[in-house]
């Protein structure tokens, strides 16, 4: 008995030491120190020391999962305090650097090693009294990871929901502030939800139990709506979806009233990605051509915009609306002339070539060479606003509607496209060019059609940006955002256009919501890439195809049965 | 003037000499086989035809007009499709789509949606899982797609590669009672197999390759009746 026990916490042993291992790296690398100053619930719990407790709850939720697994049943009832182990074993990397730290110094390797740190971690106190402290926290935390493993999963989603709220309201709490005040919320009000930077206890507590609730009447409720809808005839169900478009339109031409200056800037910001990211979703995700060099369209469109209606270039000072189409049909030629060497270029050797591309075209425009055009790397200035009626869009609450007015026509194209018999040849050639080729599809015209297509989606958002910022620089043009991009496209789901919105929302608006990421942000890139590529290939918002692929591969085949019914005429 | 000519036809990969003075000729209606063993250039011969690969020296036509010079979306065009060897489907696409893909070269709705159902009714079996992907397919099923793919091209000749490989017997016998059904319709085939004995069976004529020459052309009777390709093809001694 004692035996089989123990040989089922083992496995809980390791994964805690590993979790350990984790919360050792986020606090040495400074993330634990950074988020320190961000309150969640104030006074109470930071983001600094969620960031650990989260690594200790997702160690509680493997260790459960594996123990379970391990011991084929025979470990549930050890499950729990299984997790509750590993909760205990991820504290003790950290207790480690505590003790260390005590007598080396280890700050002249380990830059973030220092005091401030260890203070974090042991809750201000003297090690002595802190670390069990933070082991035993960790056993708690750990332990819940595990109970969520092992509730049934309504129970467990919602109080995840629940978790979720309170931690992004407590961290968002200031900008929610400014928006209740906004919305005439009296301060008194608020105040008992919110102080300073984060929750009061008792937000917490209520931001928690409404999450938990939205999320268990969800789960219960939409079924029965789903089903309700799909009795409905088609008529009226159009209606309803009619309805629902125009109160979710509704909506998003409201928010800027009530976000402010800072929020619709965040929102014009994901805008502009989502156009980028349609654009390259068409290439990548559809057509199966990898493109690192995606910023140069971005680039050229800005440029385009720029010297065509900035006085400074002296050329034509058109206005936005009539720079508008040519910057996007150069953006798209841009496409069409990058896709001319690189036809038969396959797999790595594309992304090297395309890489290259976004890094000539930055270079180019910063060049002297170029001087006379684009300014070298002084730029282009004076980018004139866009004019719409008599109403010039000037800060980014009325940029924001031309952004949302761009996108709504690039997602209608991109949506159109997809269906459409070019949409088709793209996915046939991403799945076999030879096949698709032998299938009837020019694959010369239908990859330059992928090529200059993206491009003149980023061409949009290039113009757009160029008119928002009122001047554009070759350094606004890196690598990094080719690479924000695609990495938007992956976490959405690859080929999938509302996956192209979540992943901008998620890979754009948190960044830059959570200022103290930026320094963090392609560590949060590397490890959110690989946490996707284990737990959810098939991105947040997969396409309708995918979903099912995966759903189906999970089921075991039945081929003898299937393909025996398969034959015509089998009967004679 | 046959439907589709093969004229001394030379094709290399690289510096392999694959194929070395390959002639036949094809008529209209006609099943015509091309047999052989693993290697001989039966895939290569059929890969020239549809401009896959360019021959180095000779003649293809398809109803007098010259196919060597056009590029592969062309020839589908012009009327040959192909069933490519290992059921190459496009496993990410739903069923439909693949049949659309198959249909790209074309342009009027409506004829296509009549083949459309003209496929379905050929193979009831993918109609119902229409808007699954193909890649959640049977082996056996995505043979039948890709015969469907190539068929909803409408062409004037139907090349199909080794359409029996690695399907358990049963199927071999719906794949080629397909066949039959299709020839009794009027559609023109070149069917290349390894099973050859199935092969004779349906087909009206044949050809023998061997290390990329014909060394043997016949009625598809006589060829099963002949001593070296009973030995040697047909497992018969
Ligand atoms: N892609 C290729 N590259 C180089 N050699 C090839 C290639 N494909 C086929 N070959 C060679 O060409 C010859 C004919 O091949 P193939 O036409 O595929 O034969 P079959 O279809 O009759 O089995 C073989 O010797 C084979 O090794
Ligand atoms: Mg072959």
């Amino acid at each position: 008995m004692g035996e089989r026990f123990r040989a089922a916490l083992r496995p809980a042993v390791v994964v805690g030491l590993v979790g350990g291992v984790m919360a050792l790296l986020l606090s040495l690398v400074g993330m634990v120190n950074a988020f320190a100053g961000r309150p969640i619930i104030t006074g109470v719990l930071s983001m600094g020391h969620t960031l650990l407790f989260l690594t200790a709850l997702v160690t509680g939720m493997i260790a459960a999962r594996r123990v379970l697994h391990a011991s084929r049943g025979a470990g549930r009832p050890v499950a729990l305090p299984g997790a509750a182990l590993a909760g205990l074993a991820s504290g003790f990397p950290l207790a480690v650097l505590v003790l260390v730290g005590q007598v080396v110094n280890l700050r002249a390797v380990l830059q973030n090693a220092n005091p401030v740190l260890y203070g974090l971690l042991t809750f201000g106190r003297d090690p002595g009294a802190g670390l069990p402290q933070l082991v035993l926290a960790g056993a708690l935390v750990g332990s819940l990871g595990g109970a969520l493993t092992l509730l049934p999963g309504r129970v467990s989603q919602a109080v995840v929901a629940g978790l979720g709220t309170m931690l992004l309201t407590g961290l968002f709490a200031e900008l929610l502030q400014g928006i209740l005040w906004d919305l005439g919320v009296p301060a008194a009000t608020t105040r008992l939800f919110m102080v300073q930077k984060g929750l009061t206890v008792a937000g917490a507590l209520v931001t928690g139990a409404a999450g938990a609730l939205v999320q268990a009447v969800w789960a219960s409720q939409t079924p029965k709506v789903r089903r309700r809808l799909d009795a409905l005839p088609p008529e009226r169900r159009r209606r309803v979806n009619v309805a629902l478009a125009a109160v979710g339109l509704a909506i998003v031409l409201w928010l800027p009233q009530v976000l402010g200056s800072f929020l619709s800037y965040v929102l014009v910001l994901v805008g502009l990605y989502v156009l980028m990211g349609l654009g390259l979703n068409l290439e990548v995700g559809w057509a199966g051509l990898l493109d690192l060099g995606f910023v140069a369209f971005f680039a050229i469109g800005a440029y385009t915009l720029a010297i065509l209606t900035s006085p400074e270039t002296g050329w034509l000072a058109l206005t936005f609306w009539q720079a508008l189409p040519v910057a996007v049909l150069v953006a798209l030629i841009a496409g069409v002339i990058l896709g001319v060497p690189v036809l038969g270029i396959r797999g790595d050797y594309l992304a090297i070539a395309t890489l290259g591309f976004g890094e000539i075209v930055r270079l180019l425009v910063g060049s002297d060479w170029l001087r006379p055009l684009t300014g070298g790397s002084q730029g282009i200035a004076h980018i004139p606003r866009p004019v719409l009626g008599n109403i010039a869009l000037i800060g980014p609450q009325q940029i924001y509607y031309l952004v949302v007015a761009g996108c709504i026509i690039v997602w209608f194209v991109a949506t159109r496209l997809r269906n459409s018999r070019l949409g088709r040849a793209w996915m046939a050639m991403r799945e076999d060019e030879d096949v698709a080729q032998a299938m009837g599809i020019n694959l010369v015209q239908t990859k330059l059609l992928a090529y200059g297509l993206g491009a003149g989606f980023a061409g949009v958002a290039g113009a757009i940006f160029a008119a928002m910022i009122g001047s554009v620089f070759p350094h606004s043009f890196q690598l990094i955002i080719s690479i924000n991009v695609l990495a938007l496209i992956i976490v959405g789901g690859m080929g999938s256009i509302p996956g192209v919105f979540v992943g901008a929302l998620f890979l754009v608006a948190m960044p830059e919501l959570l200022r103290e990421f930026t320094e963090y942000r392609l560590f949060m890139y590397g490890g959110l890439l690989i946490a996707m590529m284990l737990l959810r290939p098939q991105g947040l918002w997969p396409e309708p195809t995918v979903r099912l692929e995966l759903a189906e591969s999970e089921e075991p085949e039945v081929p003898a049965r299937v393909t025996a019914a398969t034959s015509p005429g089998q009967g004679d | 003037m046959a439907l589709l000519e093969i004229i001394d036809v030379h094709a290399y990969y690289g510096h392999i000499h694959a194929l070395k003075g390959v002639s036949l000729t094809v008529d209209e209606g006609e099943i015509v086989t091309l047999i052989g063993a693993n290697g001989a250039g039966k895939s290569t011969t059929l890969k020239t035809i549809s401009g896959l690969l360019r021959p180095r020296h000779g003649a293809i036509r398809l109803a007098g007009e010259d196919l060597v010079a056009c590029r592969p979306h062309d020839i589908v065009k012009k009327g040959v499709s192909q069933v490519p060897e290992g059921r190459q489907v496009f496993t990410r696409l739903t069923v439909q789509e693949n049949l659309e893909v198959g249909a790209f070269t074309r342009s009027d709705p409506r004829a296509i949606a009549e083949d459309l159902e003209q496929v379905y009714t050929l193979f009831p079996r993918l109609k119902e899982r229409r808007n699954q992907v193909a890649g959640t397919l049977s082996g056996g099923e995505q043979q039948m797609l890709a015969i469907g793919r190539a068929l909803m091209a409408r062409p004037r000749v139907l090349l199909l590669d080794e359409p029996s490989m690695g399907l358990a017997p049963v199927l071999v016998d719906a794949i080629f009672e397909v066949i039959e059904r299709l020839h009794r319709e009027g559609t023109t085939i070149l069917l290349v197999e390894q099973n050859a004995l199935k092969a004779l069976q349906v087909a009206d004529r044949g050809y023998v390759l061997q290390t990329g020459q014909v060394v043997l052309a016949d009625t598809a009777e006589h060829l099963r009746l002949n001593e070296d390709v009973r030995r040697a093809y047909l497992g018969i001694t």
